[in-house]
């Protein structure tokens, strides 16, 4: 055998321990990339909100906007009092409902409700709503988001789960109508 | 002496680091570049160990668990004897840590470091500055309070806002549907494994071209850089009329160094540490978030863009930035390097400057955030309500219980979120108030739906009063014409 020969050989074994570890770290990555991506997936396959309820109807007198909190349907045994989610619920006519995400539309901040104007405000970069969750001033581009509810043995039920960003809008109700 | 003398040969004999150590330290340097303005890089690479330091020592205690980490950090205050100290490092050596990479990047720009051969070392330093960022960021974090909750969720909104994969983008940032505990082990393994790595690997390889290329010489102005000749002539500078950098350079680095680290430590003890503020639950919403110090620019720039360019801007400008800085010593590799023949480049620096000044500065005082509390706890001022009638009491009234205060500020006090009212009453007629009050406009809420007419007509009342004494107030003066003057005189 020559010398190029041997060498060949050689070479030809480099690429072969070369070939074997692009196989094995292709296997390895398509597990740690679908590992990582566990937030997308779980989301896709069973998305992340179901309906729980905010409590008896009692709770919301017809003609004002209070605020409710529910516990995340999904959670961890650390999350700790992250778990804990607010929200707006206004009781329009003991019949028709809305219930306003927390979050500004602007940039998440949480929004606060002053009945006495009748105005939700953010304390971040001042968006304005009204009572209705419509867009009333500021930066924010639309109204307040809205989660779909259902009322059922006198307790108000919302779909709820996943934190409302602009980006998600089309998923969630527009704020300043009012649907059933 | 003579036992050191041979444990020191027994080990370089095995390591074989003498040599090039010493090469590494002697190696000659341009007689000016020992200069103060060469300190910055060696001194935010002080600020690096440090932080690895106290950062090491806070993971002794803090737990990176969302229900535990607000408690950890109030054990590492209160608890643990000078863990508010170390604390209180960590988060100053991070504002220094930035600062002085801020300014080290404004000196190489001036004195024209980037252009050829070390084209790479700026772009590797751009790297840097963009993962000491994110340090800063991922840190802020990890002190899990109200800020670093609604921080989140200001950064979840606006990854959201990428075409396509915004939904998917946050749900990767959080590591779940909600800002929980998935989201703060995330930015913790951000905050101490991914990102310090590609910093230390960043350090490494901008150190050792730093090295390899020589340090940037004292730009004079009309020494033109060619990629044809410099290298020659900076091989003149260094090698005929060059110095040592050690000792005759590195003595400002050291010097600066421990400069800024006693200033570190002084600003610890002052000040203490940072926080945390309240509980990271999101069923208090009495809050108002803040980012830290260095993020306060863009909290600003958020509130002045109009809506409609908001999007855009927030995702297209950061990349257009960052592909700025990294192209800028490709396309400008050669030419003058003396900030005295460059005004474009001085200019820039400034306009920079006084932009990211002005806006920290109004993040500083948020006018265009409503005083949540204004109007219940700042009083209209007495001399706005002497001798005013019944009506325009009860106008001060309704001013105060629907909020107006909240955005309208009185003598100074209330929110600066729309205009001062004081003077008003010399901008508007009466019927102009009404149309603003009932129909809003400009920025502001309208009140249509929300007053009653009495409430609108003593509200209005009040406001035409908010004028400096012996000052006539606005007038239509169409509607006098129209109407012939005698009809239509004003209240006062």
């Amino acid at each position: 055998m020559s010398a190029e020969n041997g060498v060949s050989r050689r070479a030809m074994l480099v690429k072969l321990g070369l070939l074997l570890n692009g196989i094995v770290g292709t296997f390895l990555a398509v597990p740690i990339v679908r590992y990582l991506m566990s937030p997308v997936i779980r989301e896709k396959k069973f998305g992340y909100e179901s309906w729980l309820s905010l409590g008896a109807l009692e709770q919301f007198p017809a003609g004002q906007t209070r605020l409710a909190t529910y516990k995340n349907p999904v959670v961890n045994a650390w999350d700790g009092e992250t778990a804990d989610i607010a929200c707006w619920v206004r009781n329009v006519d003991d019949q028709t409902f809305q219930v306003f995400a927390i979050n500004c539309a602007h940039l998440g901040c949480p929004v606060r409700w002053f009945p006495q104007s009748s105005l939700f405000m953010c304390p971040c970069h001042g968006g304005a709503y009204y009572q209705d969750g419509s867009r009333a001033s500021g930066p924010p581009e639309r109204g307040l988001f809205q989660y779909h509810y259902k009322i059922e043995g006198g307790k108000l039920l919302i779909k709820a789960g996943e934190m409302p960003t602009p980006g998600r809008a089309a998923n969630l109700k527009r704020g300043g109508t009012t649907c059933a | 002496m003579r036992l050191i003398q041979k444990l020191g040969d027994w080990f370089d004999l095995r390591l074989q680091l003498g040599a090039p150590i010493r090469e590494t330290a002697e190696h000659p340097v341009p007689r000016e570049t020992a200069s103060w303005f060469y300190v910055f890089g060696s001194a935010a690479l002080t600020c690096f160990m440090l932080q690895v330091v106290t950062g090491i020592l806070l993971a002794l205690i803090y737990v990176p668990s969302a229900g535990e980490a607000w408690s950890s950090l109030q054990t590492l205050n209160h608890g643990i004897t000078l863990g508010w100290f170390i604390r209180a490092l960590h988060g100053w050596g991070s504002n220094f840590m930035v600062a002085i990479v801020l300014i080290h990047m404004v000196q190489v720009f001036l004195f024209g470091a980037y252009k050829f051969p070390r084209e790479l070392t700026w772009i590797v330093g751009v790297l840097l500055l963009l993962v000491t960022l994110g340090m800063a960021f991922t840190g802020q974090v990890l002190r899990f309070d109200q800020d670093a909750y609604w921080g989140l969720g200001i950064g979840a909104s606006i990854a959201s806002r990428v075409p396509v994969i915004g939904p998917w983008a946050v749900n990767l940032m959080l590591g779940g549907p909600i800002i929980a505990g998935a989201t703060l082990s995330r930015f913790f393994a951000l905050h101490v494994f991914v990102v310090p790595g590609l910093l230390i690997a960043f350090v490494g390889v901008h150190l050792l071209m730093v090295l390899k290329l020589g340090i940037n010489e004292w730009p004079m102005p009309g020494r033109i850089v060619r990629r044809s000749t410099y290298l020659q002539e900076y091989h003149e500078l260094t090698h005929r009329q060059g110095v040592p950098f050690v000792p005759n350079a590195v003595w400002k680095d050291i010097l600066f160094s421990g400069f800024v680290l006693l200033s570190i430590a002084v600003c610890a003890v002052y000040f203490g540490p940072f926080g945390p503020g309240g509980q990271p639950d999101p069923t208090i919403i009495q809050t108002a978030p803040r980012p830290d110090f260095f993020f306060l620019w863009l909290y600003a720039l958020l509130s002045f863009l109009p809506p409609s360019a908001e999007t855009p801007i927030l995702l297209i400008g950061p990349a257009i930035g960052i592909i700025v800085l990294l192209a800028l010593p490709l396309v400008a590799g050669e030419g003058e390097k003396s900030w005295k023949r460059r005004p474009i480049a001085v200019l820039t620096i400034l306009l920079v400057a006084v932009a990211l000044g002005t806006l920290t500065h109004l993040a500083e005082h948020t006018p265009w955030s409503p005083v949540m509390d204004a109007w219940s706890s700042q009083p209209i001022p007495s001399e706005y309500l002497r001798g005013r009638t019944a009506l325009e009491r009860r106008g001060a009234l309704v001013f105060q219980a629907k909020q107006c205060h909240n955005c309208h500020s009185l003598d100074d006090k209330g929110g600066q979120r729309g205009p001062a009212l004081d003077t008003v009453a010399l901008r508007l007629t009466e019927d102009q108030f009404i149309r603003q009050v009932i129909q809003g406009g400009g920025n502001m809420p309208a009140y249509g739906k929300n007053l009653s007419p009495a409430e609108t007509t003593a509200l209005v009342a009040f406001l035409t009063t908010l004028r400096p004494a012996g000052q006539p107030p606005a007038r239509n003066a169409s509607q006098a014409v129209a109407l012939g003057a005698s009809e239509v005189s004003p209240r006062h």
